[in-house]
């Protein structure tokens, strides 16, 4: 990455004019040497998710590497957010939202009759994809999780600024940290969203198109931070740009949509899983060269 | 990629794996989740509770009074032998107050709804609704005396020249009417502001004026719930009880002519109640026979206007 | 219809087409009329009840009590200090219950069950029984518990509260369905259980909506005299109440009696004490509103 990674080894780092613009052309920016089976933290199952009657996904088999970024990747209506709210039983959430097959993390079934799905999103945290911070001050913002999992912190301050610190907005907010979140721009919501995340230390972060109602800027921070949180986070992370999955992630999945012959009804289901590099150099199956070179989707 | 390791950080997320994801009980969530739920079932217990409460003297008063006799006898004379417990009197006063009442309320209500949902710009329904809501707000006694007061020596008889009683089922009727014209008009307007725009469009485009599309495309498609406002309204006149316990009048009478004195359900049951009658008593019984008689016929009324409403959820 | 006679050339004459016909101006004269009305009447009622009560607005109104004897001095204090401590003893009975209640349907119940669907039927059915009844229910759940005096401010505050309960709980749960998803989701998401999430997001949020519809429910009760006349209030009191197990009148019954009053005295007396009672019902209701207008959060 370049200069503009923020950290607080570089305080002030945060400069706007250096941020790569986004680029047109999916671009492999990973130079990573990857294993090349992920050493799973979390593992679908052929897992299939039905809204009632409707069979919203088929048969998913996937494995997220420990400390990657895993990219879900296809167009509209493909499943990819469902897949993802699957994996901290957010989908619970849904009425009639029925889940079949196994989702493992660190080999226990999330869907297990004994796990509590609390307990389950307190490990995998979950970034919304638009910035959803709570009416209350960006203090109390990020002093929430850890409040309310009952979190022992030898100081909320400095819990609170290493969480603010990591998700690259301490600097911008260290002077406001009693007012409103309500207050912060976009990028700066959605940083935030991301630091509160962090705050209650959980295993794997993900992201349902962290990106979307963003503007280029704050989307490149936004970038930045993903692939600096890498070093000790799992992260998952669905997105429409692909340019995005290029940039960011280290494995990408590829999922597409196939309609019912007789209800119409799209299912989602993953065509392809590979690394990054070899899903936009040289993927296996025609879907996902169609979709890659922007000729579907 | 080269991170230097932050100096102040939350060094989670190297969790080695999970404990357990069994979760603990949380007994205290329990207590206050099962709090709730009997919060929320307090409002059924309430049901049962006036049924019981209703029933239990009104089946005694039943023993002394066949049930026929109460339902179709047409003299009500409780308080003087030879006693007659003839319940139409009141069932008729209650009809021709409300009658008076819907008279009013419907034509005026209507015309308040078809303004702000139609015609009314955002700035002026936000002045308007709340005079009508403060218009909800008068206490019932208030409107009582206003009948007592002004609608019968200054409206009535000075102004119009009607001959009434000093107590009137007309003075009260037409103060209860105009009590119910905020219910009749912010419902009627929920319904006919639900009707889509594309309506209104098709009506203006075919040439028709403001009117029209009000009356002949507006109006017959927020029907239901128009109805429902009415038979609403028509709930609250049968149950209101102050307006016509002061301006009513407390003789019990089948006549049609409203200019008379009538007792309605609710005039008997402010009249008579008092706290001076004993538990037990016939008196008190013959209250809570009324109280019955009332609550069944506004269950009745109730229930219609809730299945208009649940007809027009289904169609938009 | 008037549009197929209208020709052509006569569009570019009428800026509001042919909204101006007759037909159509009278209609709308209609309309106008009849909010008119409701407005005319609300101002009569009040200007000539101001009038009629114009002599008896004096301290001793205030200050004293209740007398059959002293037409001229006759006063609110009992109904004034009654009315209050009802208010206050109605509040902490309905409020929160009705929050508790609205919050479960809201947030926890599973709509597809039987027995929440006869929860929401019942509700939208209470609201509309005739407030007399409420009071037969007070005084058979009195009965029921063995208290021997009915006319007291516990057995009028239950009424009452009972009474406003369906409001309560109906204007809480618009307020609480207003909180947008997002919240809840964000707070779930970081491990918070659905009870915390309700009880630190949902009803913070919330707070604005459900203040102003539990001010307005308790506007309603405030000039309730029909349940507290079936409880067996007492008509003249002599004394202020000094718990919830005491005796006492209450406003709308005051002025309830003194209209059934045949001297003229008590008709100037009620017509007084309608204004300080219309004064409260007003400031509530503006209480109300202003709570709304300054505190609802647009999402």
């Amino acid at each position: 990455m370049g200069p503009n990674t923020a950290t607080t080894a570089k305080p002030g780092s945060v400069d706007d004019q250096s941020v790569d613009a986004p680029l047109l052309e999916p671009q492999v920016d990973n130079q990573r040497d990857l294993p090349p089976e992920p050493s799973g933290v979390m593992e679908c199952e052929d897992l299939n998710v039905y809204y009632g009657d409707f069979h919203a996904v088929h048969d998913v088999n996937l494995i997220f590497g420990r400390h990657e970024i895993t990219a879900l990747i296809g167009p509209s209506g493909c499943g990819k957010t469902t897949v993802l709210r699957c994996l901290n039983r957010m989908n619970d959430l849904v009425a009639g939202a029925r889940v079949a097959g196994r989702v493992a993390y660190h080999g226990a079934d999330i869907y297990d009759s004994k796990v509590d799905a609390i307990e389950v999103r307190r490990r995998i945290g979950m970034v919304f994809q638009k910035p959803n911070p709570f009416p209350k001050s960006i203090y109390d913002n990020v002093a929430y999780g850890p409040r309310v999992i009952g979190m022992e912190v030898d100081d909320l301050d400095s819990h609170v600024e290493g969480a603010l610190r990591d998700a690259a907005l301490w600097d911008e907010v260290k002077d406001k940290l009693k007012q409103s979140a309500f207050g912060l721009s976009g990028g700066q919501q959605q940083r935030l969203c991301i630091a509160r995340t962090i705050a209650t230390k959980p295993d794997v972060i993900l992201m349902d198109e962290p990106c979307s109602s963003l503007d280029p800027i704050a989307t490149s921070h936004i970038e930045d931070l993903m692939v600096d949180l890498r070093e000790q986070y799992t992260i998952i992370i669905v997105t429409h740009n692909m340019q995005q999955a290029a940039r960011v992630s280290d494995r990408t999945a590829f999922f597409t949509a196939r309609p019912d012959e007789t209800t119409g009804n799209r299912t989602g289901l993953l065509v392809e899983f590979d690394q990054t590099k070899t899903i936009f150099s040289n993927p296996s199956d025609r879907r996902t060269e169609a979709y890659i070179s922007g000729r579907f989707g | 990629m080269t991170t230097t390791a932050p100096i102040i950080s939350v060094t989670g997320g190297d969790d080695p794996g999970p404990t357990s994801l069994a979760g603990s009980r949380r007994p205290g969530e329990m207590v206050v989740m099962l709090l709730l739920r009997v919060a929320a079932f307090v409002s059924v217990a309430v049901t049962v509770g006036i049924v019981i409460a209703l029933v239990g003297p009104a089946l005694n008063f039943f023993q002394q009074v066949p049930v026929s006799d109460f339902l179709f006898g047409t003299t009500w004379r409780p308080n003087f032998a030879p006693t007659e417990y003839g319940a139409l009197p009141l069932v008729a006063g209650t009809l021709m107050t409300t009658l008076v009442g819907m008279i009013v309320a419907i034509p005026f209500g209507l015309g308040a709804a078809m303004y702000l949902s139609e015609y009314a710009s955002p700035r002026v329904r936000r002045v308007l609704k709340p005079v009508l809501e403060l218009l909800a707000g008068i206490p019932s006694v208030v409107y009582g005396f206003f009948a007592l007061q002004f609608i019968t020596p200054t409206l009535l008889r000075a102004w119009l020249g009607v001959e009434v009683g000093f107590t009137n089922a007309l003075a009260a009727g037409i103060v209860l009417g105009v009590m119910i014209i905020p219910t009749i008009a912010s419902l009627s307007e929920d319904a006919m502001s639900a009707v889509p725009d594309a309506l209104r469009q098709g009506s203006l485009a075919m040439g028709a004026n403001r009117m029209q599309t009000t009356l002949r495309v507006v109006f017959p498609a927020a029907i239901s719930g128009i109805a429902a406002a009415i038979v609403l309204g028509i709930s609250r006149g049968v149950g209101e009880t102050m307006i016509v316990a002061l301006a009513a009048g407390s003789q019990p009478n089948l006549s049609p002519d409203v200019r008379e004195g009538m007792q309605t359900m609710t005039g008997y049951i402010a009249n008579t109640a008092g706290g001076e009658n004993i538990v037990g008593s016939v008196s008190y019984n013959t209250l809570f026979a009324v109280g019955l008689l009332l609550f069944m016929i506004t269950l009745v009324i109730n229930m219609i206007s809730i299945v208009l409403v649940r007809r027009i959820r289904e169609v938009y | 219809m008037a549009a197929t006679v209208v020709a052509p050339q006569v569009l570019s004459t009428s800026k509001r087409g042919h909204d101006s016909s007759a037909g159509s101006l009278l209609f709308l004269a209609a309309l106008w009329l009849s909010l008119a009305m409701a407005i005319v009447f609300l101002m009569t009622l009040v200007v000539t009840t101001a009038v009629d009560g114009a002599g008896r607005f004096d301290s001793a109104l205030i200050t004293e009590y209740g007398s059959k004897l002293t037409p001229d001095t006759t006063g609110l204090r009992a109904a004034l200090l009654g009315t209050l401590w009802l208010m206050v003893t109605t509040a902490l009975l309905a409020i929160p219950i009705g929050i508790a209640a609205a919050v479960y349907l809201e947030e926890f119940a599973d709509n597809t069950r039987w027995y929440n669907r006869l929860v929401e039927l019942n509700l939208q059915n209470l609201a509309a029984i005739p407030s007399v009844i409420y009071g037969m229910l007070a005084v058979g759940i009195v009965a029921l518990v063995g208290i021997q005096r009915t006319g007291i401010i516990l057995v009028g505050a239950v009424a009452l509260g009972l009474l406003i309960l369906p409001v309560i709980i109906i204007t809480t749960r618009e307020a609480v369905r207003a909180v947008p998803r997002e919240i809840r989701e964000g707070s779930l998401a970081l491990g918070a259980t659905p009870l915390q999430t309700t009880w630190r997001q949902v009803l913070p949020s919330a707070i604005p909506g459900i203040a102003t519809g539990t001010i307005i429910a308790l506007s309603r009760a405030i000039g309730e005299a029909a349940p507290l006349l079936i409880v067996g209030v007492a008509v003249t009191v002599r004394f202020d109440p000094t718990g919830i197990m005491s005796a006492f009148t209450a406003m709308p019954i005051q002025i309830f009696n003194w209209t059934s009053e045949s001297r003229e005295e008590f008709k100037v007396a009620a017509a007084a004490a309608i204004i300080v009672l219309l004064g409260m019902v007003l400031l509530l209701n503006g209480l109300a509103i202003f709570i709304r207008n300054k505190f609802q959060r647009r999402w």
